[in-house]
């Protein structure tokens, strides 16, 4: 049975690993001689004070959201995809290819075939890693891991060689055709009335991002797939006696993970650069373990710590910006975040939980036994 | 006390329509890193320059990877920095798309190509300062064969190349050129491990001089070849001063100049294209106590005719930028 409510468990232990990380960054931020609350401030302005620090920190959340489900999606049959770098960038590479050869009439549609093709390139850079694990025991971690750094190099080798303009020096694609540009936040809220910076990159996606939160919910919580990824990934073994197939649900749950990486791209290639730059993912992937880890592997807390890491990114950028604090510093906050959520999760959670059961044995002094009726 | 009042509030005044009236300049180091000794180095150096000489404050940000382009142009410009100045080529097809949102202010690519009103586009002429180290080179050689160390293999860097292969055949016309490139991608301006097997390398081919053209990854070249007793030549900051005695000249491009004049214009700055060459001392080679010991009467006074020369007309330095091809090396 569950020792802690449930509430405690989704909002009490999150919230005070944050505060811990939040302390330990403060006396960092001290001992390099700085303001820690000038620079919290100027973290919480820079990222939420203006539309356009919310268009940067939707952003970068959007492109969490993805990688973030693409790993939560993963952990619930027990599988560790760490790939979500190499496949957002071979998403990014899907949608390069569907803006620049083919003609769209609309966004709209241009939309639709881009994350069919981000989908796509993701979904088959995660099957080979998929299919390895699943008929040859080639551990996912390290093939997966290895398969970023083979992404990279191919990314390097296209942008350079292939898809680079003649007469560019820039190792990058041409910009999309007009008819690809999605529509930015400023855009879709103006008709309501709502004036959004013009400048920042925050896009439609955002509500693709959204949508894929709630079809992953859906999936896990409310498919027979759903139930045979949980049952594989609580029990291998009871699952396989179940008749569920350990080959059918690795491969299909690392298709569905890493397409769900592979869509990052229609937010950082299609909406925001219009073109495919080297590096484009920027770390998101491995952002992405952090926010599931931080989510619980439940979409809704994917969303939220979506949001927090957003929140980070941004308001690390405009610290790097308006102050000394070297931007170095900001990874460490940022690393500092993810060490007390995921890795040191039990150091909040084992007090708490011993918390929990001395207030409620105050309550009853004798620990109730319920009666074991007699099985007929 | 009221006197005193009004002299503070006049003060205060004073100082917030200064501070209104005064936008800072802002200036994006690109991905070889702010302290690359060399080409970001050289930018820093003009903005500090200006910065003591004025006292006025500039905004900065180093690139850590090539997708944060756009937005720190746009977080600069948005925050009323002007003049914007960029350095690198790379920045070209961001500017191409933020220059027009803002069109109130300025920005400066150096060493990029921008057609835009408010974008000012400062080149220099990096053959005819190549050109001089290469005769240097050529004439501090006693094996005939030197090297050239590139960064990324772009059309700039092959530029650098070419300039240097011709100033190296001006001498001695049967000396041999080797010229390798450390990468093809950004990730070539700042990869000193790479520089310093490249100059292994050419030292195992025979160069006994070795020119880079590579930012940050020269360090690693000048240090290998420090180590292993040759000469090297650095590139756009005086590196002579990097392992003296051991660093035969450095080619001066004058980006802190570039930078230092584009903020002294400050607001006013205008768009158009600038190029710096040999004439108007925006290129050139480095002297001083480190390596006067390196370069002979001779040498200098041979140099300083031709870079006359140059200057003057009278020898045309071919650039490999405006026809890709190159009559004094093949790549």
């Amino acid at each position: 049975m569950d020792v802690m409510p449930k509430w405690a468990e989704v909002i009490l232990v999150p919230l005070i690993s944050l505060i811990l990380a939040a302390i330990i960054s403060a006396l960092v931020i001290l001992a390099i001689g700085e303001d820690p609350i000038a620079a919290v401030k100027l973290m919480v302005s820079g990222a939420l004070g203006s539309t356009y620090g919310w268009g940067y920190t939707l952003y970068y959340a959007t492109n969490f959201m993805f990688t973030g489900l693409a790993v939560a999606v993963a952990f619930h049959a027990r599988l560790f995809n760490i790939g979500g770098e190499g496949q957002a960038a071979l998403g990014g590479l899907g949608v390069a290819l569907a803006c620049l050869y083919i003609p769209w009439p609309h966004w709209s549609l241009a939309l639709l075939g881009a994350i069919a093709m981000a989908a796509l390139f993701g979904a088959f850079w995660a099957a080979i890693p998929a299919y390895l694990q699943a008929r040859r025991g080639s551990h996912i971690v390290i093939t997966t891991i290895m398969f970023n750094f083979i992404a990279a190099s191919l990314l390097n080798y296209i942008l350079v060689n292939v898809l680079r303009p003649t007469g560019s020096m820039d190792p990058a694609t041409a910009r999309f055709p007009e008819a690809t540009q999605l529509p930015t936040l400023h855009e879709l809220l103006a008709p309501i009335g709502i004036s959004f910076s013009k400048a920042a990159p925050a896009n439609i996606t955002l509500l693709v991002a959204v949508l894929a939160c709630v079809l992953v919910w859906a999936l896990i919580w409310h498919t027979r797939l759903g139930y045979e990824l949980r049952a594989y990934g609580h029990s291998q073994s009871a699952a396989k006696y179940a008749g569920i197939s350990p080959f059918k649900i690795t491969m299909i749950t690392m298709i569905i993970s890493g397409g769900l990486a592979g869509l990052m791209a229609i937010n950082n290639v299609m909406g925001e650069a219009e073109r495919l730059v080297l590096n484009a993912v920027e770390g998101a992937g491995f952002i992405g373990i952090a926010v599931a880890l931080m989510g619980r592997s439940h979409p809704f807390g994917v969303f939220i710590a979506a949001i927090l890491f957003g929140f980070l990114y941004q308001g690390g950028a405009e610290l790097a910006l308006w102050t000394s604090i070297p931007r170095e510093l900001i990874v460490v906050i940022q690393a500092l975040v993810i060490l007390f959520t995921g890795a040191l999760d039990n150091m909040v959670r084992m007090p708490l939980e011993r918390m929990f059961l001395a207030v409620r044995r105050a309550r009853s002094p004798k620990p109730e036994r319920k009666p074991i009726e007699p099985a007929e | 006390m009221t006197l005193m009042q009004k002299f503070l509030g006049a003060a205060a005044g004073l100082a917030l329509t200064a501070g209104a009236a005064i936008a800072e300049p802002a200036l994006i180091y690109d991905l070889g890193g702010k302290f690359d000794k060399s080409f970001n180095e050289a930018a820093f150096a003009g903005a500090q320059r200006w910065s003591e000489e004025t006292g006025g404050t500039f905004r900065e940000i180093e690139m850590q990877s090539e997708a944060q382009r756009e937005q720190a142009l746009r977080r600069f410009a948005e925050s009323g920095a002007n003049p914007v100045i960029t350095t690198g080529f790379a920045f070209s097809s961001a500017l191409e798309v933020v220059a027009p949102d803002y069109p109130d202010t300025t920005f400066v690519t150096i060493d990029g190509w921008v057609d835009a009103p408010n974008v000012k586009v400062i080149g220099f002429t990096e053959h005819e300062g190549s050109y001089l180290v290469g005769m240097m080179a050529a004439q501090a050689s006693e094996t005939g064969t030197v090297g050239f160390i590139g960064g990324m293999d772009i059309p700039l860097i092959r530029k650098f190349a070419c300039g240097y292969a011709q100033g190296v055949k001006a001498v001695n016309p049967d000396a041999t050129i080797i010229a390798n490139m450390t990468g093809t991608t950004p990730a070539a301006w700042n990869d000193p491990v790479k520089g310093s097997e490249l100059t292994k390398a050419q030292i195992s081919q025979g160069a006994d001089v070795v020119y880079a053209a590579a930012g940050g990854t020269g360090v690693g070249v000048l240090q290998t070849a420090a180590d292993e007793g040759i000469l090297s030549i650095g590139v756009d900051s005086n590196q002579n001063h990097l392992h003296p005695g051991k660093v035969l000249t450095s080619m001066l491009k004058r980006v802190d100049v570039a930078v230092y004049e584009s903020m002294t214009a400050g607001e006013d700055l205008e768009g158009g294209v600038e190029v710096l060459n040999l004439a108007n001392g925006g290129v050139g080679y480095a002297m001083d106590e480190n390596n006067a010991e390196l370069v002979t009467e001779q040498m200098q006074t041979e140099v300083d005719a031709a870079a006359a020369s140059i200057a003057a007309g009278d020898i045309v330095v071919h650039d490999y930028a405006s026809d890709d091809s190159c009559p004094a090396l093949t790549f």
